[in-house]
């Protein structure tokens, strides 16, 4: 299946529709296609209204984010030399996009060199098909994976699943959240909205169905949940002949790739399997070895908050050493689209680190399944319109689910001004313009339900731009201003819900100044 | 030194008493303002909502009504940060549509000439004492686009802590969008509220009887909340807490 | 290779996004400001060796400290306090290291390398290193002889990591990456393993060893008299 296809037909969502894995208790099975999706979802504003209602979730975000901040901010301070290193990092990522072409054809001849096996995937369903008939052609039935936002965004788990294969997730979130039948709601942290409390609940509940159970009278610290993991999880690593993993970085002179993780999950999934493919996207290439140096220092600060992450595996191909036979799919799935807008394209170099979720007051308190996509916060705000295209209100809705505040910006390690993206794409939204879709340039036309409210603008901007005519509008609402109602109907409940309205002056400032100094308009 | 004031079209129709302040306290620092009629808004909402092409005119409206000011000062944050950082962008796409070049020359020209109120006292004229007296503990809320649009850093604390009478009380959380944002306010009402909310209670809880900000716009918002909650915190932008003086009001 | 049509369907579609990108521009021509530190901080060696031992520390790695003489005594001394009965070794782990250790050592090497199960049943591992990095309290493995293959230092819970002061201490992630090969299969280890999956507060210990134990040692602990202990030397280069 084609996730941006299937979006499109896709029926607009109902204001009020729930999102219903931020309402169900923790573990309950979804209504429908197990594993979780995000089709069908209801627009930002919807969904993150019945996020901040919820409690419960409200004080897990609040707790993860907040602590997570701090960190990070201590980590970076470290380093002198951050804003150089960051300077850097934007710079190798634009070098490699600027001539992606050519970095893609040196990193397939590198890894086939290294006795790899390079597949190309223009999109989710041949990316899918492609990782399909690689684990058919071992004869086995069952994966291991490594947490991976590729495999997330093409739907790989269902796509295996539908052919009789089972993945196995095992990243600690990934566990959870798959184990829960839930959705990922953060980059670094799926199952960040889920407290200690409710995550022993899922263990304790759903381990025993998909191999062994969790531990008699399991609590709730940290370290014995990471301990049920490592028992539940440990006969699938050492059974294991096919794991299926992402990569943060490919090498494309060397052809190495490298993944960074915290648990050993990841080594585990790497090393110990006869077979391993793995599905990455064509932004994840850096030209040289040497360009490690950056990325080494900027990601681990950036998303943990740490000066290196636990474990780093690099392989180039195959060796003496690990998995026999080694397969790359490059993948597409919208990232040239994004590729041609000039503005937008900066959205690539993202690393995935997650400090601009951290660091989100939207992200906060929306939480990470009103953005409807793997990729949630401020990146995924700018993320997911692009790789899909304005596909659906769900989309038309995340350049606007931010305040423009900036904090993203600030700290993004590779210097992505998402505040400018996400107005770029307001105005794709609302404008229209050029844009490229799928491959094929194209005009698209201006969002529909934004047709009213394009009249509205229209009429504000005339008046702007005629201050007579602003002036007698002024003069209006000073005149009639014991008359304004506390609460306003329609749309203005938007903002007299929450807020008491400005008391309107008697005059504005302009006629103030006409009067006191004697000019005249 | 011919400075024009830019008041902004939120000061101009619902919080004319900045804009007389910002002229009180200028004026009171020997500098002439002026305050061309022909004025209108910087087009903020519409470009930050998508409308760029909605807001060309307005951009060339603010060049052409301040071409014979040296300076420019606004009372807001957000207004100046649009000059400075969007008209450029605004004209450098309207170049790659081919029909830049009135627009860029009026941007550039707007955008190094136009001050944030707080930037152009302790930039421009070099004052952080400007004789100011305002007898109340107030809390400071750095704007978004004050704190990491223009990079305002501690100029306006510097200005605060010189005022006579004041007691300045430190904001928890200072740095954290209050959740205004514009059309955001009503596009995400929820999570505009809950951000505001918690901004709200921060600011209750210094114990202050004033919060200011450089920006209205903000303050519109965070004052609304404080007021429908009933917290006895009022509202005050920068501007009228520097222009006051003893004995004045 | 399976799917030509999306290979050239991608590239096509890349080189007509990047119809902005002048067509004489060479990708070097995109620059790459390097004007970052190559070693943050002026330090001596000794002092580059402390802050390894202290960033090791603070990830919750036990570090130690000995002599090169002092090395058999430690490593057994550490294994038999862990109750350590069976310890895989790379095959080119010198033969000294462990004499006298009341341990049973199992080389893993290449015709008969063991299998993930038989690596489960071990208590401990002991490998030397490429190298380790001071800023980062990170140790390197690059499949050394005497370190082996990357899943010997992963199944068992218990990794002993000898670091030779003289010549495998680097300050920084730059000077680490510029001596290692990308060719070789590498795992850079910083502390046990970790996670910061629940409530994002880490927690040590979930699949690799929870116990990461780095011997610093001064001097050259190759030079006993003693052959290695494995079988045929596993090349991983080969």
């Amino acid at each position: 299946m084609s996730g941006r296809q299937d979006r499109q037909t896709t029926p607009d969502a109902t204001p009020g529709t729930k999102p219903d894995t931020m309402t169900r208790p923790p573990g309950e099975p979804r209504g429908h296609s197990p594993g979780g999706t995000y089709l069908g979802m209801p627009a930002f504003p919807q969904a993150a209204a019945l996020s901040t209602r919820d409690g419960r979730l409200r004080a897990n975000l609040r707790h993860a984010t907040h602590t997570i901040r701090a960190k990070r901010a201590q980590a970076v301070a470290e380093l002198d030399d951050w804003d150089r290193l960051r300077r850097a990092g934007a710079a190798v990522k634009d070098r490699t996009l600027r001539h992606l072409d050519h970095y893609l054809l040196q990193l397939e001849e590198s890894v086939t060199r290294a006795g790899g096996t390079v597949h190309w995937a223009a999109d989710a369903a041949e990316a899918n098909r492609i990782v399909t008939g690689l684990v058919r052609a071992t004869g086995e039935t069952e994966v291991v994976k490594v947490k991976s936002m590729a495999t997330q965004e093409i739907g790989l788990n269902e796509a295996l699943a539908g052919a009789g294969i089972r993945a196995y997730e095992t990243d600690l979130a990934e566990l959870i959240v798959q184990l829960g039948g839930d959705l990922p709601s953060h980059i670094l942290v799926p199952a960040i909205h889920r407290n200690r409390g409710e995550i022993r609940d899922i263990f304790r509940e759903h381990m025993a169905r998909w191999g062994r159970p969790a531990p008699e009278g399991l609590g709730d610290r940290p370290a014995d949940l990471a301990e049920a993991a490592r028992l539940h999880l440990r006969e699938k690593f050492l059974r294991a002949k096919v794991a299926v993993s992402g990569a943060n970085f490919m090498v494309a002179e060397s052809g190495t790739l490298v993944v960074v993780e915290s648990e050993g999950n990841g080594r585990m999934c790497l090393t110990l399997p006869e077979t391993l493919i793995s599905v990455v996207g064509i932004e994840k290439t850096v030209p040289s070895w040497r360009d490690l140096e950056v990325f080494l220092q900027l990601l681990p600060r950036s998303s943990t908050a740490e000066r290196m992450n636990p474990y780093t595996s690099m392989w180039t191909g195959t060796s003496g050493d690990g998995p026999r036979s080694f397969h790359l799919v490059l993948l597409d799935n919208g990232r040239t689209d994004t590729l041609a807008d000039q503005v937008g394209r900066q959205a690539l170099r993202c690393i995935r680190c997650s400090a601009c979720l951290n660091v989100c007051p939207v992200y906060e308190r929306a939480g990470g399944h009103a953005y409807g996509s793997p990729y949630p916060g401020p990146i995924g705000a700018i993320l997911t319109p692009q790789l899909r295209g304005m596909a659906s209100p769900l989309e038309e809705s995340l350049p606007y689910a931010s305040s423009l505040c900036g904090a993203c910006f600030e700290v993004c390690p590779v210097a992505i001004d998402i505040p400018e993206v996400l107005v770029h794409l307001r105005e794709r939204v609302v404008e229209g313009g050029p844009a490229t879709l799928r491959g094929t340039r194209t005009v698209i036309k201006p969002a529909r339900k934004h047709t009213a409210e394009r009249a509205v603008i229209r009429a504000t901007g005339w008046t702007l731009d005629h201050p007579g005519v602003l002036r007698h509008g002024q003069r209006l609402l000073s005149r009639t201003r014991r008359l304004h109602p506390r609460r306003l109907p329609g749309p203005g409940r938007a903002w007299t819900d929450t807020r008491e309205l400005p008391t309107v002056p008697a005059e504005p400032f302009r006629d103030w100044w006409a009067r006191a100094r004697g000019d005249t308009a | 030194m011919r400075v024009g004031l830019f008041v902004t079209c939120v000061n101009d129709t619902l919080y004319p008493r900045t804009g007389q302040a910002v002229v009180t306290l200028l004026e009171r620092l020997g500098v002439q303002v002026g305050f061309p009629m022909d004025q209108s808004c910087c087009g903020q909402p519409l470009f930050n909502t998508g409308y760029r092409h909605g807001t060309e005119p307005l951009v060339l409206r603010y060049a052409r009504a301040f071409r014979d000011y040296d300076h420019v000062v606004t009372p807001s944050g957000s207004c100046a940060a649009m000059v400075r950082e969007n008209y450029p962008r605004l004209a450098a796409k309207a170049a790659a549509e081919s029909r830049g070049e009135a627009l860029t020359e009026a941007a550039s020209d707007a955008a190094a000439k136009t001050y944030e109120l707080t930037e152009f006292l302790v930039d421009v004229l070099g004052v952080t004492d400007v004789g100011a007296y305002f007898p109340h503990t107030v809390t400071y809320h750095p704007t978004c686009h004050g704190l990491r649009s223009l990079g305002l850093g501690d100029r306006p604390r510097r200005l605060l802590e010189q005022v006579k009478g004041l007691e300045l009380r430190e904001l928890a959380g200072a740095e954290e969008c209050c959740g205004f944002g514009g059309t955001f306010a009503v596009k995400n009402p929820a999570v505009s509220s809950a951000m505001g909310r918690d901004k709200a209670h921060a600011i209750t809880a210094t114990g202050a009887h004033r919060v200011c900000t450089v920006d209205n716009s903000c303050l519109m918002h965070i004052g609304g909340i404080l007021s429908r909650e009933g917290s006895p915190v009022r509202p005050v932008h920068i501007a009228e807490i520097l222009a006051a003086t003893e004995g004045a009001r | 290779m399976s799917s030509g049509g999306a290979r050239e369907q991608i590239l096509a579609r890349v080189r007509r996004a990047l119809a902005d990108v002048p067509r004489a521009e060479r990708p070097d021509d995109a620059p790459v400001p390097r004007d970052y530190l190559a070693v943050h901080g002026q330090r001596s060696h000794a002092a580059s060796v402390d802050l390894l031992a202290r960033n090791l520390t603070d990830y919750r790695a036990r570090v130690h400290r000995t002599e090169a003489a002092g090395l058999p005594a430690l490593l057994s001394r550490l294994l038999s306090e862990r109750g350590a009965r069976r310890v895989v070794v790379p095959p080119g782990l010198p033969r000294h290291w462990l004499v006298g250790a009341p341990v049973e050592t199992v080389p893993d090497s290449a015709p008969a390398a063991l299998t993930p199960h038989e690596l489960d049943a071990m208590d401990s591992v002991v490998t030397g290193c490429a190298l380790a990095i001071a800023e980062t309290g990170t140790v390197v493995l690059d499949g050394d002889p005497d370190q082996g293959r990357r899943s010997i230092t992963l199944v068992p819970d218990h990794h002993l990591c000898v670091v030779r002061t003289a010549d495998q201490v680097v300050d920084s992630v730059p000077q680490a990456l510029a001596r290692l090969e990308p060719a070789r299969p590498s795992t850079w280890i910083s502390g046990p393993s970790a996670t910061s999956d629940i409530e994002l507060e880490r927690v040590e210990g979930v699949h690799g060893p929870r116990t990461l134990e780095v011997i610093l040692v001064a001097g050259d602990p190759r030079s006993a008299s003693a052959p290695p202990l494995g079988v045929p030397p596993l090349d991983v280069r080969s």
